[in-house]
């Protein structure tokens, strides 16, 4: 016994050490791991004030590019509007209803008052929490594409998972036809993801566009996300498809956050068929 | 109470520069300096090391909260509270350590470089590493290792030299 009490005495500094370093390195590894709850995270109320702060001086010098970007999408969306007034005109009696009945997505506007992209496992902080009904795995977009999906929520912030994270993986399908794969980032480049799993039938060529799949309840179908840079076939199959996205990462001012309202009926149906 | 002041206080300017400056000054996108790491070399020797490795542990892990980051810079910043002493140790000749009055500053500049420079380099390898967790990756470690830890080296002398000055 007493060598054990001279034992730890002699070494308590190198024990608290490892016992300190173990704590750290657990922590690394959890938030490795995709699908666990973080402890440490940036969406609480310290770091988020902060870079609340920080963000509202940067914001700024931003205007100009976030104006340019508001405008694309407001033309876009007053073109989709215009081409729909043919449609409203036929069947006016049942819009109200499928309004009423029918929407399956909503959107939150947020901005990003935080933004990583030089590490491997890159997280965004928006301002909006669960204060505003923003919850786990929520999309989250802007109007040249898909940025992430929230991770972590506190009372009036959020931590989204980036694309531009090594454990990021979403569904993605080309614009062109109906062949779909898995949206990944090999770690390089932050503009430049690559697509995964696209089987060997879908002709591709450069420069084709590729759009969020709908496969997942996370992101509506159709959401931008980038464009064919360059491809290899070997052995039958694409290897290494490149992607540049149409957002530039390193500039994300707002966003929106996707809710789909139908999101809990897909997984109650979807885990009932596996248990049958 | 002098001391404990002076400690709070560079604690907090330390992780309030970095989250605030340096984090948005990215030298071709990918080299971020840190800064922060002055709180291990500018520490009291005299201090109770206990305690100074918890506040080591405790300043990474503040700067995990901000960066998302997991635990690396926690166990990082950890590493290098701990070899510190050893390290000096090994620097110097065994009667030139007087601890109760040593003073960083009056080390000689090239040892002083040198010991600034292992510090940098083991925290941010241990950072990495962390990091990136992946042996295929040892080559980008490296020299994200280097690259990074010559910009902070930089910093790190300047900002002893500032703090020298104003004295």
């Amino acid at each position: 016994m007493q060598q054990i009490v001279n034992f730890i005495i002699k070494y308590k500094y190198f024990l608290f050490f490892l016992l300190l370093e173990f704590i750290a390195i657990s922590f690394t590894i959890r938030s490795h791991s995709y699908h666990k709850s973080k402890f440490v995270n940036s969406a609480n109320s310290i770091t988020g004030g902060i870079y609340n702060r920080i963000n509202s001086f940067k914001e700024y010098t931003n205007l100009k590019g976030f104006n340019q970007q508001l405008l694309e999408e407001n033309t876009r969306l007053k073109n989709i509007l215009a081409q729909r007034l043919i449609d409203s005109t036929l069947n006016s009696s049942q819009l109200i209803d499928s309004v009423h009945y029918f929407q399956k997505y909503s959107f939150i506007s947020a901005k990003v008052i935080n933004n990583k992209y030089n590490m491997r496992y890159n997280y965004l902080t928006i301002d909006k929490g669960s204060k505003d009904s923003i919850k786990l795995d929520q999309g989250v977009i802007n109007s040249r594409g898909v940025i992430g999906i929230t991770n972590s929520v506190s009372k009036n912030y959020t931590t989204v998972l980036s694309i531009i994270n090594e454990s990021s993986k979403i569904n993605a399908k080309l614009l062109r036809s109906f062949h779909f794969g898995t949206l990944e980032w090999d770690g390089n480049d932050y503009n430049i993801l690559q697509l995964n799993d696209l089987p060997i039938q879908a002709n591709i060529k450069k420069g084709d566009t590729i759009i969020t799949g709908g496969k997942s309840t996370i992101f509506p179908e159709g959401i931008l996300i980038g464009t064919i840079l360059d491809f290899n076939r070997k052995n039958n199959s694409y290897k290494s498809i490149n992607i540049k996205l149409f957002n530039d990462m390193s500039a994300i001012g707002p966003v929106n956050i996707v809710t789909n309202f139908d999101k809990e009926e897909i997984q109650i149906l979807e885990e009932t068929t596996s248990n049958e | 109470m002098n001391d404990v002041i002076k400690i709070t206080f560079l604690f907090i300017s330390l992780i309030l520069v970095q989250v605030i400056v340096l984090n948005n000054v990215l030298f071709w996108d990918y080299i971020n300096p840190q800064l922060y790491i002055l709180f291990v070399i500018i520490y009291p020797f005299r201090k109770d090391r206990g305690i100074f490795l918890f506040l080591s542990f405790l300043l990474g892990l503040f700067l995990d909260f901000f960066f998302n980051s997991g635990g690396t810079n926690a166990a990082a910043t950890l590493f290098i509270a701990y070899i510190r002493l050893p390290l000096l140790k090994s620097l110097m000749r065994k009667s030139e350590i007087d601890f109760p009055v040593f003073n960083i500053n009056k080390l000689q500049f090239l040892k002083l470089l040198s010991f600034i420079s292992i510090l940098t380099f083991a925290h941010h390898f241990v950072l990495f590493s962390l990091e990136y967790f992946k042996l295929n990756a040892i080559l980008t470690i490296f020299s994200r290792t280097i690259l990074t830890s010559i910009f902070t080296i930089i910093l790190l002398i300047f900002s002893l030299l500032f703090m020298n000055k104003s004295k």
